[in-house]
């Protein structure tokens, strides 16, 4: 089967309408503010974005109050969202979307749909197992032990840290002995601190349990499944942000560098930073290749999509940190302010290049598809 | 052609000493009355089959089938074509294979079709294009391409070969080189330059160059892997009759334009399957000799796997777009990406081989008509991969090209704007 790379109408439609809201309700000064503030994210936004809008639910069947789309449209919002770096939880409830939807869980879809955050409790650097996970093992989950009430419910206790995307979240899915429970954030036992961490656009928290009462969602290889499934997405997904933060870094390099001027030039007009900027376009025509192709695979629930994902994080998750290098350093001192919105761009695509695992664990996972076995 | 600014971005062509934007498409001239459609196509095909066998006589059924305008069906009526849209031509061609019919070796006379084709139907007057773009198609008549000059690389607008008006016609003087089919050419698209005083792109005449007149001289050049794809064309006193002159006086580098415009980056054929490239070659080597392995190579291989894979969607990508008649300039992406991993992957393929990898077919000086990149050996392939970066527009000229075209960067300033050519250093 050849997979459809290309944009459809429909999505460069998407785009606009995303993009044109973002420039008004995301523009990057109040990116910076929220990001300084206590709120961990933008709470207009995510009301905008989900309950005003429905973006936030694309893949959730229309049944359930989604819009019936798939992983390509969500891809093309979270491209935009990229290019924003916006501060909105919207990659972690598109991956914990995956995972309700593999698990048929049609009460938490039809909260997800109306703007509830759920959020998958799986330190942010889990990626998607070399093989599927009813053959070798799955991904290094931390431990969290689960015991019985006295009326026979299960219990979970230990400790999660570094989640993402989870600081809002209402319910969190958390995966204990094999299996995969439904924890109310603000269930007695349940303790949620966050982190001062690198990227403050996408925060991370702790989480503590201590008897913490859960709803068991699936076992087994079900629960396994759907986790996989949910790793795999949110790769994909997460290599599209990565594209459009990339392209807002060389588009913004690009005008910085036709209106800049020294030595009575254009700082664009020297070849040493034109052919840096040419290259790091090659970069990015390939990376929105990778990306598409990873959506439109996990989306079709192509054979490919594992190997696909993993392509997808091994190209994008450097190509940003690099694009977002660049940008500081050839916007010079500016560059390097907090007052210039680069330093947000550079922390985030950090941050990402470790989200579902860094690019090293990736080619790892690529080397069994490939078949290049190690030395 | 109004579907290259669909996606309201112009295309970018490669050419061989630099990038162009296609500003307009080639084609011009007739529609049939009835639009042409993939389903009459195949219909008319059928027709022609009928009354033609594809297993006669290969020469007369190739002018019959350029005559029944089923040659390039984007062509005009009476001109090997429907004026049907380009996008229906997979639809003949694949209908003739189909049915066994010789094709006209697209390979051995693609600078006639890509380049020579479209700017005599653009450029040249009704006799020209009666004239040279039937035995073009049927490959009677094979062409090359006398641009490249040892002086004028990257800066094609500085060609020196001269052009001398001579009673009716012209006295070509000069030098061309990187001349691929010259030694089999019938005729060669050439630049020239008849008027060294005025400013560089202004002096330039085109010209359809009898490969066959006195005073053309071909010569092997020999390159650094030993053999010789290309070649030297020495033009001394050869004298063109004036019905030869494509295009009017002082108008070369126009018409020249829509000859670089149509060089496009190759991405014909099939779509390359995973590992159907350069990085297939390393991969068997990893799998089939362990011995060779160590943990450095392995994160090496790993990732030219990756950028191979990348690359290879991105063909993929910009493929469906073509088809779809939204082409963009991510062909020249391709092309540096391509040149920067076939240097890599087949030097990191030595490497892994060690000593082994030193070992070398031949040093014989072969007149190879294919290009393989992948045929030979590993120092084959390593020292092959160094003109990929060179042949078709340096990387670095490709550069600034997509810095100022691409991304809107400002341009370079310039010495030679303004001033006369023959004053411009050297």
């Amino acid at each position: 089967m050849t997979l459809d790379l290309r944009y459809t109408e429909e999505q460069e439609q998407l785009r606009d309408s995303v993009r044109a809201m973002l420039a008004d309700h995301a523009g990057w000064a109040r990116v910076l503010k929220v990001a300084e503030s206590p709120e961990p994210d933008d709470a207009d936004l995510w009301r905008l974005l989900s309950v005003e809008t429905g973006l936030a639910a694309l893949a959730v069947p229309e049944h359930l109050g989604g819009a019936g789309a798939t992983l390509a449209e969500t891809a093309v919002v979270l491209e935009e969202l990229g290019r924003a770096a916006a501060p909105v939880p919207y990659l972690g409830v598109a991956v914990a979307g995956q995972v309700l939807l593999h698990l048929s869980e049609t009460d938490l879809l039809r909260e997800l749909a109306g703007g509830g955050v759920v959020a998958l409790a799986v330190p942010f650097d889990i990626g998607p197992a070399p093989a599927p996970p009813n053959g070798a093992a799955g991904p290094r989950l931390p431990d969290v032990e689960v015991s019985t009430a006295a009326d026979g419910s299960p219990l979970l206790n230990g400790r999660v840290s570094s989640v993402a995307d989870a600081s809002r979240a209402r319910v969190l899915l958390v995966p204990a002995g094999g299996a995969l429970f439904a924890v109310e954030a603000d269930a007695p036992g349940m303790r949620r601190t966050g982190v001062v961490s690198l990227d403050e656009t996408r925060p991370l928290c702790d989480l503590a349990m201590w008897n913490a009462p859960a709803r068991l969602l699936a076992a087994g290889d079900r629960a396994a499944t759907a986790l996989d499934a949910a790793l795999v997405a949110g790769a994909a997904l997460l290599a599209s942000e990565q594209l459009g933060l990339a392209q807002w870094c060389l588009d913004t390099t690009v005008e910085h560098l036709r209106t800049r001027y020294q030595f009575g030039r254009p700082v664009g007009s020297f070849q040493a930073l034109k052919h840096r900027l040419a290259d790091l376009w090659v970069e990015l025509v390939q990376a929105r290749a990778v990306a598409r192709h990873a959506v439109a695979c996990a989306a079709a629930g192509d054979p490919d999509a594992r190997l696909a994902a993993s392509l997808a994080q091994a190209h994008n998750g450097p190509l940003a940190v690099r694009a977002a290098e660049e940008c500081v350093q050839m916007h010079g001192g500016i560059g390097f302010t907090w007052e210039h919105p680069a330093h947000l761009y550079l922390k985030r695509a950090k941050s990402a290049s470790v989200a579902y695992g860094t690019a090293a664990r990736h080619r790892a996972v690529l080397a069994t598809f490939a078949d290049l076995a190690p030395a | 052609m109004a579907a290259l600014f669909r996606s309201g971005r112009p295309a970018l062509i490669l050419h061989s000493q630099c990038i162009k934007f296609a500003a307009k498409g080639a084609e011009v001239g007739a529609s049939a009355a009835e639009p042409v459609t993939a389903e009459s196509l195949r219909e008319r095909i059928d027709g022609f089959l009928a009354g033609h066998d594809p297993a006669g006589d290969r020469l007369e059924f190739l002018r019959a089938r350029f005559d029944a305008g089923l040659a390039w069906v984007h062509y005009p009526v009476g001109l090997g074509g429907l004026g049907a849209p380009r996008v229906l031509q997979p639809v003949v061609d694949q209908r003739f294979a189909a049915a066994g019919a010789p094709d006209n070796s697209p390979r051995r006379i693609g600078i006639g079709l890509g380049m020579a084709a479209p700017t005599i139907l653009r450029h040249g007057t009704a006799e020209q294009r009666e004239r040279f773009l039937r035995p073009l198609w049927t490959a009677e008549e094979v062409w090359c391409q006398l641009f490249s000059e040892p002086g004028a690389g990257s800066d094609l607008a500085g060609v020196a070969t001269r052009a001398v008006r001579d009673g009716d016609g012209w006295v070509i003087d000069g030098q061309k080189v990187w001349t691929s089919m010259a030694h089999q050419a019938r005729w060669g698209i050439l630049l020239a330059r008849t008027d060294p005083a005025v400013a560089k792109h202004a002096g330039l005449t085109y010209f359809l160059c009898d490969m066959h007149a006195p005073g053309v001289e071909v010569r092997p050049l020999r390159q650094a892997t030993g053999e010789a794809e290309f070649n030297e064309v020495f033009l001394s006193g050869v004298r063109l009759g004036d019905e030869l002159r494509l295009g009017a006086v002082g108008e070369g580098w126009a018409v020249a334009r829509t000859t670089l415009m149509n060089e496009r980056v190759a991405i014909g054929g099939a779509a390359l399957p995973r590992e159907g490239g350069m990085i297939g070659v390393l991969a068997r080597t990893w799998r089939q000799r362990p011995e060779l392995r160590s943990p450095a190579l392995h994160d090496e291989v790993l990732r030219l796997w990756v950028r191979a894979e990348a690359l290879r969607l991105t063909g993929l990508r910009l493929r469906q777009q073509l088809a779809a008649g939204e082409p963009g300039p991510e062909g020249s992406a391709m092309k540096l990406a391509f040149a920067a991993l076939t240097q890599q992957i087949s030097g990191t393929e030595v490497e892994l081989l060690g000593a082994e990898g030193l070992r070398h077919d031949h040093w014989r000086a072969d007149r190879p008509e294919e290009l393989d990149l992948i045929g030979r050996g590993p120092t084959y392939r390593w020292l092959r991969a160094k003109g990929n970066s060179i042949e078709g527009g340096t990387s670095e000229v490709l550069r600034n090209i997509v810095a100022e075209r691409v991304l809107g960067l400002p341009a370079e300033p310039r010495q030679d704007t303004g001033v006369a050519w023959k004053d411009l250093p050297r």
